[in-house]
């Protein structure tokens, strides 16, 4: 059965070749082939996963330091999942975009498949290498995708992506060397007789990782990254592939931390500052996607509450949390996506009336906006209302007041969007559509937000899994 | 008579069924006019229904009641008591009134099927709000009204009605923040909140007195945003911008009001009277209340447009609720929370009619209003009932409030409060009776003919609907005897907390 675990990563890697190897006029057929197929093995995963709480794979049963491992547990079954949704939605705008004549579509699908592939492997890495061989993977192909937007603006920011995710790469493997050289094993669980890691090599992995995860001041990358990247590709990075580096950020630091040091309360003033800072800094954007771009930065900053909060139950918040929020912002990409190819501009000055010319599109940005700012009934909600009763009860007044503090930053730029799309008076001879997308590629990205809302009403089998996965460190 | 499956059936209907409505009407898009109205009216129509069957079960002594766990050890409550029907009722009878009243309104104005959906959503939230057993449900729907409201206040879209929309979230929002504080922090004291009659609470020791207080400070803080209580009423003459249907809804059922219930729902069933009184909060709140009634009515007189005096006439009139939960004793409860149902009436009723003399007239500041008594005389009649009503004449329905809120007070000591009710009262004539002299006894401007209507049927709808309130305003207080009359009613909640 662990063969499940083994389909998750090989059957889009085998997508992967099948696309290179035959005539680019099959590529996209076999790409959506490959992405349809690699979820349902999810399906005995997520049941074993509730049965047995972590599934494991020694691949080719070499043992763990040389081989490579692999394990599942209730987070990693919720993030595949995510992937699931989200590349599939993704997968609907991009064959619109890039059907097998245009330019690009050769080298777009296989890139796309590879994402997904590194993203699955990542997650399912059980030891620091091969997690360092993920993120370096999903770096290099985000680089790639990036750079198909295919004008200056994008190539600038692939180049600075690459430049910063290098750098975060070198330090997260100097730090996994240390690791090595300390005790000998990088496997990713509690370390032998318990001992703590040197704090040298944790912060050195830290750092690497905030890198990679954007964490604020680490995320000048970001925003010109999503920004330029093509719909798809910002909605997979901003949801998922993105936020591997930050699961791995949760799960080494809470394996490995140390306890009594000031490392919580940096990390967590870290995160209420990019709270701060990337919820102001996405109320002045002038473009809706570097809008959605800066709200990431914020919402990376919430999710690092878990961090100061430790325990189980701001783990399931925060793991519900990343869920939700990945609905919610694959969504909010795939409508800009629609809006900027529609209306040759995602100027926010220019989307008055979108509510008359994109229905469908307004519609999905007030339902992902709405989640992102944790009004019930969203899924939004959960997770917030999750991690504000853990720091009631842990007396975590700072981070009670980041939490509050970030629904109401992320309203004010949320409620800007809205009323310039919705109930702004609309500039005459401004009703046409140049391009309507595909009705196929606008209820894609309603249906993200759709769950995005629809989980808020029906947590329980989610935070469920998440209450399986509540890592080693914390108790 | 009512099976179980019913008993949890019923509460989530009379939920869901506006949102059916909602989406119905967003589905359907602009174009489908009839379609729309039809939807409007029969969901408004079997909401109305639903509440009088929920009511006649909780007469028969059974409670209703739906629960959903939502999160571990997190339940989502529906449950149906007299209370709750007390403003559920009020929000559905109204409900289906302003949806009349609405359609008529905006017949010729774009982006009607936007309003009219979240016109549903809205009144989702207020039976929910109404119907919510405990603390955490009630703060889900109270959120959702913030939301749901927000495209009706900014749906002009005129830069007036959208910095009035930023100012109202500005409000709500922040509101909403202080009162997940609290929530947060009374779940965390006492597990889970559910609303009993005489409060949950008193089992605390002492030593969470100071605790309790502060919690106590937080949510009067959330709830008294949406119940517009001085210094926090700010958005509510700024919202005056949206369109004459809004304002009616706004003021004299779902947002004020749901604030007001809220503050009734905390004192009676979430600490109860007595742990409010022994935590030293009762003479702050009264205080507060009567700051409000006096400020919102010295605010009132200065106003020159006529929606704005109605709106601080609002912010003082729905005080008139809180003071009577804090003064306490069956009779002064009874007096506010009547006034849940007595103000919404009357209030509608004025802003229906000031609708009407903004549509059909153009006249929307107070020195336009002379003659208007020959203009549009039906209007005129329903404005000048709900407004004398308003001050307190019998036999409009303002007198039976005033009446019991100042017996109630007399008789648990408090005679200060008489003093405050009648300088209201005086306030009240002094701002509402130069508008009845300029409509009765001034004659007309030349040129000034008399009403202009775009069609027959809007013309009966728009006055039908006041004239129905209006008569609706004096029948309860005629009435107010009746077994079944909203004051009897409330004298029945009421004797369960001070039997």
């Amino acid at each position: 059965m662990t063969n499940a675990l083994a389909g998750v990563v090989f059957v889009p890697m085998a997508a992967l070749f099948a696309v290179i190897l035959l005539p680019s006029r099959y590529s996209r057929a076999v790409a959506i082939a490959g992405l349809l197929l690699w979820p349902i093995f999810l399906i005995p995963l997520t049941a074993m996963v509730r049965a047995e709480g972590a599934v494991t794979l020694a691949l080719g049963n070499w043992p763990v330091p040389l081989g490579i491992g692999w394990r599942v547990d209730g987070l990693t079954v919720v993030t595949l999942w995510l992937n699931a949704a989200v590349a599939l939605a993704g997968t609907v705008r991009a064959a619109g975009f890039f059907d097998p004549e245009r330019h690009g579509a050769r080298t777009y699908w296989p890139l796309w498949l590879l994402l997904v592939t590194a993203t699955n492997a990542a997650l399912v890495s059980a030891d620091l290498f091969n997690l360092y061989v993920g993120l370096e993977l999903i770096t290099l192909v985000s680089v790639a995708l990036i750079a198909t937007a295919d004008n200056v603006p994008a190539l600038r920011a692939a180049m600075r992506y690459l430049l910063l995710g290098m750098l975060g790469s070198l330090f997260y493997l100097l730090g996994v060397g240390m690791v090595y050289g300390q005790t000998g094993s990088l496997a990713l669980a509690v370390p032998a007789g318990g001992a703590a890691l040197d704090s040298t090599a944790l912060v050195l992995m830290l750092t690497g990782l905030m890198v990679k995860a954007a964490v604020f001041p680490l995320h000048v990358w970001l925003p010109d990254s999503y920004g330029q990247a093509p719909g798809p590709v910002g909605a997979l990075l901003a949801a998922v592939a993105g936020k591997v580096a930050l699961v791995a950020l949760w799960r080494i630091w809470f394996l490995f931390a140390p306890d009594d040091t000031a490392l919580p309360w940096l990390i967590g003033a870290l995160g209420s500052a990019a709270v701060v800072y990337g919820s102001l800094a996405a109320m002045v954007q002038t473009r809706l996607k570097r809008v959605v771009a800066y709200s990431s930065v914020a919402q990376v900053g919430f999710l690092l509450m878990v961090v100061p909060l430790a325990s189980p139950a701001a783990f399931q918040g925060a793991g519900f949390h990343l869920l939700v929020h990945g609905f919610a912002k694959a969504a909010m990409f795939l409508a800009a996506a629609n809006i900027l190819i529609a209306l040759g501009t995602d100027a926010v000055g220019r989307l008055s009336g979108l509510d008359k010319r994109m229905p469908l599109e307004a519609f999905t940005l007030a339902l992902a906006g709405v989640t992102l700012v944790g009004l019930p009934p969203t899924g939004g909600f959960i997770g917030k209302w999750k991690l504000l009763e853990v720091a009631w009860q842990q007396a975590g007044w700072a981070w009670l007041i980041t939490i509050l503090l970030s629904g109401l930053l992320s309203a004010a730029y949320v409620f800007r969007i809205l009323a310039m799309t919705c109930f702004h008076p609309r500039h005459s001879g401004s009703r046409a559509v140049p391009r309507k997308p595909p009705l196929a590629a606008s209820l894609a990205a309603l249906l993200l937000a759709l769950c995005g809302v629809v989980i808020g009403m029906f947590p329980g089998p989610v935070l469920r899994l998440l209450a399986l996965a509540a890592p080693g460190g914390v108790s | 008579m009512t099976t179980p499956w019913l008993n949890q059936a019923l509460p989530l209907a009379v939920v869901l069924v506006s949102v059916v409505a909602a989406v119905i009407i967003f589905a359907a898009g602009e174009e489908r006019r009839l379609l729309r109205i039809v939807v409007n009216l029969v969901a408004a129509g079997i909401k109305f229904a639903l509440v009088v069957w929920i009511g006649l079960t909780v007469l028969a002594g059974n409670a209703p009641e739906f629960r959903y766990e939502i999160l571990p050890g997190q339940e989502l409550v529906l449950h149906a008591d007299a209370l709750s029907i007390l403003f559920a009722s009020l929000s559905a009878l109204l409900w289906l009134v302003t949806t009349i009243y609405a359609i008529a309104y905006l017949e010729r104005s774009p982006n009607r099927a936007r309003f009219f959906g979240f016109f549903s959503l809205c009144v989702t939230s207020t039976m929910g709000i109404s119907m919510a057993g405990n603390l955490f449900t009630f703060f889900l729907f109270y959120e959702l009204l913030t939301l749901t409201t927000w495209p009706l206040v900014v749906h002009s879209g005129t830069p007036q009605a959208l910095a009035a929309g930023r100012s109202y979230l500005r409000y709500t929002l922040t509101g909403g923040v202080l009162f997940l504080a609290g929530v947060l922090w009374l779940y965390g004291l006492a597990g889970s909140v559910e609303f009993t009659p005489g409060g949950t609470l008193s089992g605390l020791g002492e030593e969470y007195a100071i605790q309790l207080r502060v919690i106590f400070v937080l949510l009067v803080a959330g709830m008294g945003v949406k119940a517009a209580l001085v210094p926090l009423h700010g958005w509510l003459p700024v919202a005056m911008v949206a369109p004459a249907p809004v304002s009616a809804l706004l003021h004299a059922v779902a947002v004020v009001k749901a604030g007001a219930f809220a503050l009734i729902r905390l004192v009676e069933d979430v600490y109860g009277f007595e742990l409010m009184c022994e935590l030293g909060l009762q003479l702050p709140l009264m205080l507060l209340a009567a700051t409000t009634i006096v400020f919102g009515s010295v605010r009132a007189l200065q106003q020159s447009s006529i929606k704005r005096r109605l709106a601080y006439s609002t912010v003082s009139q729905v005080s008139y609720i809180v003071l009577g939960i804090a003064t306490g004793g069956l009779l002064a409860t009874a007096g506010g929370m009547v006034h849940l149902v007595n103000q919404g009436i009357m209030k509608i009723t004025l802003f229906f009619c000031a609708g009407v003399f903004g549509l059909a007239l153009g006249v929307n500041r107070v020195k336009e209003l002379d003659g208007m008594g020959y203009r549009a005389p039906w209007t005129s009649a329903c404005f000048s009932i709900a407004a004398i009503g308003m001050i307190g004449v019998p036999p409009v329905a303002g007198f039976v409030t005033k009446w019991y809120l100042g017996s109630g007070a007399l008789a648990v000591g408090q005679p200060w409060v008489v003093a405050v009710l009648i300088t209201s009262a005086l306030l009240n004539a002094m701002y509402f009776l130069p508008l009845l002299k300029r409509i009765w006894l001034v004659r007309p401007a030349p040129g000034a003919g008399p009403a202009e209507y775009l069609g027959r049927i809007e013309h009966v709808a728009l006055v039908g609907s006041a004239v129905v309130t209006a008569s609706l305003s004096v029948a309860i207080a005629l009435l107010a005897a009746h077994r079944l009359s909203p004051l009897s009613w409330v004298l029945r909640i009421a004797s369960e907390y001070f039997p």
